[in-house]
């Protein structure tokens, strides 16, 4: 183990990159030419030991210098603190490596492992090929044609007829057709569509189930305790989003807007001055091993003057320019938290069916440190949605919230609906519980990000999709303002403030982060909110631990036993994955990327006994014994439902979520 | 010279199928549908014949609702030149498809006709053949490029059959090499799907049955339908796609082509097949025997 030429740019590299203080780069630079001094008379004597040694010495000599210089290097071994955002893709795979190579066997290699390196993957991240990409060039890509994508798609078209305009709109979506991969609850606010498209009745929007009750029950083993409810649905519907967004995308289609499903925007595009200029679709036809097979081709360039991220709540693009361009510090926002959400879509009895009942729960099954709840809504066509929602910040390793959503469907108050239907639909997603706390700078240069990206979820009334809506509108006014008018993006923060989202969010701020102190106290703290406070309070409650740092070692809990599923109410993981429609090309590398593949078996099976194999709504994390009878992580990556669960979840932040082949991914149709 | 392609559009392969409450048929309302996959692999033919040089325009052609239109803009987005669309909302059975096909062919007069081998909604394998015969055309079906070294049960069997070889093409000068690496004559080595000879007016296929690989050699017009191996169908890039848009398509109807949808086969009732039923795990030979006896009643 020697230090080699290249090590010492490895090292300079590092060194700028942590610290840009006169002290400690004069240190460095006499810490590297000792080094080099040692490496030019002789390193081959140089064992492990010394090796070792003068690491630790230029460890510790950096470390003093960071101490009492006044740079950001203070941050030296803790890169990733709590509150700031990960700065994954910013370090560079050099520094990795140096930290990897040099500290092996020390106890010290513990401490750098938490330095946040990312280990970019060689094969899809860069533009490998030296062959050229085709590039076509609009005015507005928009990536995701979701509620937030089609809005400010179609608001931009609505702007260009009315101000005689021309804009040209691309909107690429991974999912194999637009609505593919939308699911939601969903109880639907139709605030933003009346003002983006007044007319959706006469149009025919898949919108005619008006809330008829609302329930919130508190469940028990085998009690319902009915609550005031705390919602105020009236003038609200049950609705399908995935139907809506597909009824959007004609739409926007009528208005001249392109959208192209089955394409997925793999990276950005960024030109010589940091400013993003477009994206990047992936290369298809790439087996397993990374070869091009017979149907191979290559990715284009989507380029536009104004890009908006509308990949819904985690997108992977989103999360590396927010963290490219400190988004978060920049918004004084606190880092984000997340719930998952596991539904079913049931085709039940008619004479159980109401249709518009709405129906909450909270409690049963999950225990007072776990937030979380269900959800119950009756659609038409005797079809209910049913689904559960579990916060990630949770605890116990050993929680698995697709069997306790299982569990849940046996509940007496709630079987009563299921007995009798069949499930036609299963589906997973994560969801965005920061709220207002956590929303980042969503503007950078040469886009924007929109809806569930940047997070305007609204959690005490759970319902997100009328604010992603808004907030695509007002970014595609802006978007027109910056493309006809010389106007500034940054226009589209102020607009967000003058909105009816920061109002809204604003005052439902502080929900969410009271559960924190247990349910309980959140519960008071929401009653109290509602009744008598509505937000006007001085205080902003803030979150608590990462959801990624908030996983116990597994020696704290037991391990949960949860029934077997029965096949009537309850299914098993394959069962249910089944009904979702999904489907990759098996022939591809796995869009499931371990930044370290030697953590799984290090870390996560021995400290945290896996929970990767049980948060994962899909089980496409399994360990399974190789020959040697040791056990082994096994990425099925075709089953993946694309709800980044693991993205957040995994408590090194070790899994990183890429985007695979387009067209690939679950198929809903009335989620 | 023509080729003219015949598409379906048919409920996605990884779509979970659900029979309607009625038992009238299977829901397809709000369920993704995509291009039949062998009629993928027959359009991915038909565009490397063309690649080569031995063919001048591919078309496309599609029968059904409004809705094949996307279809058939996948189709024209994949490589195809024009496409064709039969506008017709009643079920259309093989005989139907067959004849619309015969008449299409008058108006077109392609001399090549690839179709998958079957629609993986009803799998019926009946069109293709049905065309052939309206035709009076040959035909070579189950088109494949299988290896020896795959698993296909015929070739344990049936190693150096001589009758294997009769239609091998012996002068190979005026061969085209579609899709193949190496060519040797009388081995196992390589096999060689389709290929087509412009000058003498023929094209070679092989087959893909039961008992192996059989090459038949077909003079031309012809009709070819392919199966699962024979390509790996090329993806639709967004430039093309975009291209597709100003593609030309021709509407016709049933009545224009003198075609009469008329069914003599009634769907009476579809339903699911049975639950499968868990194993029973007998404990001696003699309980064996009395369930097998009493219960399933097969002794």
């Amino acid at each position: 183990m020697h230090f080699k030429r290249s090590d010492f740019k490895i090292i300079k590299n590092y060194i700028a990159e942590i610290g840009d203080d006169d002290v400690s780069y004069v240190l460095s630079t006499f810490t590297i030419t000792y080094i080099r001094v040692e490496k030019e008379h002789g390193s081959e004597i140089v064992t492990n030991q010394l090796h070792f040694n003068h690491c630790f010495l230029f460890f510790t000599m950096l470390k003093f210098c960071s101490i009492f210089s006044k740079s950001k290097s203070k941050n030296l071994f803790l890169l990733r603190s709590r509150t700031k955002s990960t700065s994954r893709s910013q370090s560079s795979p050099a520094a990795y490596t140096f930290s990897r190579r040099i500290f092996p066997y020390s106890k010290h290699s513990s401490l750098l492992a938490r330095v946040s390196i990312s280990r970019v993957p060689p094969s899809r991240s860069f533009a490998t090929d030296s062959e050229a990409r085709d590039s076509i060039e609009y005015d507005v890509v928009v990536v995701g044609a979701g509620p937030a994508g089609l809005s400010a798609a179609i608001r931009l078209k609505q702007l260009c007829h009315q101000k005689g305009a021309d804009l040209s709109v691309c909107v690429v979506e991974k999912g194999a057709e637009v609505g593919a991969h939308i699911i939601s609850g969903n109880v639907f606010e139709p605030r933003a569509l009346d003002e983006l498209l007044p007319q959706w009745k006469q149009e025919e929007a898949p919108i005619n189930t008006p809330v008829s009750s609302d329930k919130f029950w508190f469940l028990t083993k085998n009690r319902a305790i009915s609550l005031p409810s705390p919602f105020h649905n009236k003038g609200n519907y049950v609705i399908s989003l995935s139907q809506l967004v597909r009824w959007l995308g004609a739409k926007a289609e009528e208005l001249g807007v392109e959208i192209y499903p089955g394409f997925a925007a793999s990276e950005i595009l960024y030109d010589a001055n940091n400013k993003v200029i477009g994206i990047g679709t992936n290369d298809m036809g790439i087996a397993k091993d990374g070869s091009k097979k017979e149907n191979f081709q290559r990715g284009v360039e989507v380029k536009g003057r104004i890009t908006l991220l509308a990949e819904g709540c985690r997108g992977s693009l989103s999360e590396k320019i927010i963290g490219r361009y400190n988004l978060r510090e920049k918004g004084g926002a606190e880092h984000q938290t997340y719930a998952l959400g596991i539904k079913e879509v049931w085709e039940i009895d008619e004479r159980k069916h109401q249709p518009g009942a709405v129906l909450h729960t909270l409690g049963w099954p999950l225990d007072h440190k776990t937030y979380g709840g269900s959800f119950l809504y009756h659609m038409k066509d005797n079809q209910i949605s049913i689904g559960f929602v579990v916060a990630l910040n949770y605890q116990n390793p050993f929680m698995n919230p697709y069997e306790e959503f299982q569990k849940f469907k046996h509940h007496p108050a709630i079987r009563q609906y299921l007995e009798g239907g069949t499930v036609i639909q299963y589906g997973a997603r994560t969801l965005n519980e920061g709220g207002f706390q956590s929303i980042p700078y969503p503007v950078f240069p040469g886009g924007a990000i929109i809806g569930c990206s940047a997070g305007f979820l609204n959690v005490p009334k759970i319902k997100g999709t009328h604010t992603a809506m808004k907030s695509g509108m007002l970014a595609a006014e802006v978007t027109f303002g910056v493309l006809n008018e010389g106007l500034d993006m940054d226009m589209y923060w102020k607009a967000l403030r003058n909105s009816w989202i920061w109002d809204e969010l604003y005052k439902a701020r502080n929900y969410r982060p009271a559960f924190e102190y247990g349910l309980i106290p959140g519960l008071a703290l929401s009653g109290l909110e509602h009744y008598l406070l509505r937000g006007k309070h001085p205080f902003t409650l803030k979150h608590g631990k990462a959801d990624h740092e908030a996983t116990n070692a597994a020696q704290l809990h037991s391990p949960i036993q949860y029934p077997k599923a029965d096949g009537v109410l309850s299914f098993d993981v394959p069962t249910s994955l089944h009904r979702s429609n999904t489907n990759h090309e098996h022939d591809q590398p796995p869009h499931l990327r371990l930044r370290d593949p030697k953590i799984p078996e290090t870390v996560n099976l021995p400290v945290y006994a896996a929970p990767e194999s049980r948060y994962c709504p899909a089980r496409v994390y399994e360990y399974v014994a190789d020959e040697h009878n040791q056990l082994k992580l096994q990425i099925n990556a075709q089953n993946c439902l694309h709800c980044k669960a693991c993205d957040i979840k995994d408590p090194k932040q070790n899994i990183e979520w890429t985007v695979p082949e387009g067209g690939g991914g679950p198929g809903y149709s009335v989620m | 010279m023509k080729i003219m392609v015949a598409i379906k559009r048919v409920i996605d392969y990884a779509v979970k199928i659900r029979v309607k409450p009625d038992k009238s048929g299977v829901v397809t309302q709000n369920v993704k549908m995509s291009m039949n996959p062998f009629c993928e692999i027959a359009l991915e033919e038909a565009l490397r014949i063309r690649e080569s040089g031995l063919a001048s325009e591919v078309v496309a052609v599609t029968m059904g609702p409004s809705q094949c239109l996307d279809t058939l803009r996948t189709g024209l987005a994949m490589g195809a030149d024009r496409g064709i669309h039969v506008d017709s909302t009643s079920a259309l059975h093989p005989l139907h498809v067959a004849k619309i096909l015969r008449n299409l062919v008058q108006i077109e007069k392609p001399s090549l006709i690839i179709l998958g081998k079957q629609a993986i909604d009803d799998d019926c394998n009946q069109t293709g053949q049905m065309v052939a015969g309206l035709l009076n055309w040959p035909q070579g079906t189950f088109a494949s490029k299988v290896s020896p070294s795959s698993n296909h049960p015929g070739f344990k069997n049936q190693a150096f059959a001589p009758t294997m070889w009769w239609g091998f093409p012996k002068d190979k000068s005026n061969m085209s090499q579609i899709g193949k690496k190496e060519y040797t004559h009388g081995t196992m080595k390589s096999l060689i799907g389709v290929v087509l000879d412009k000058e003498k007016e023929e094209v070679t296929v092989d087959r893909e049955v039961d008992d192996g690989i059989e090459t038949v050699q077909l003079k031309l017009p012809a009709v070819i339908t392919t199966d699962l191996r024979l390509n790996q169908p090329r993806y639709a890039t967004l430039p093309n796609i975009m291209k597709a848009k100003s593609k030309p398509i021709k509407k016709f109807t049933p009545q224009e082509l003198n075609v009469e949808i008329k069914s003599d086969l009634e769907i009476v009732e579809v339903t699911e097949p049975p639950k499968r039923k868990a194993g029973v795990m007998v404990s001696s030979v003699d309980e064996l025997i009395e369930k097998l006896k009493n219960e399933a009643k097969v002794i």
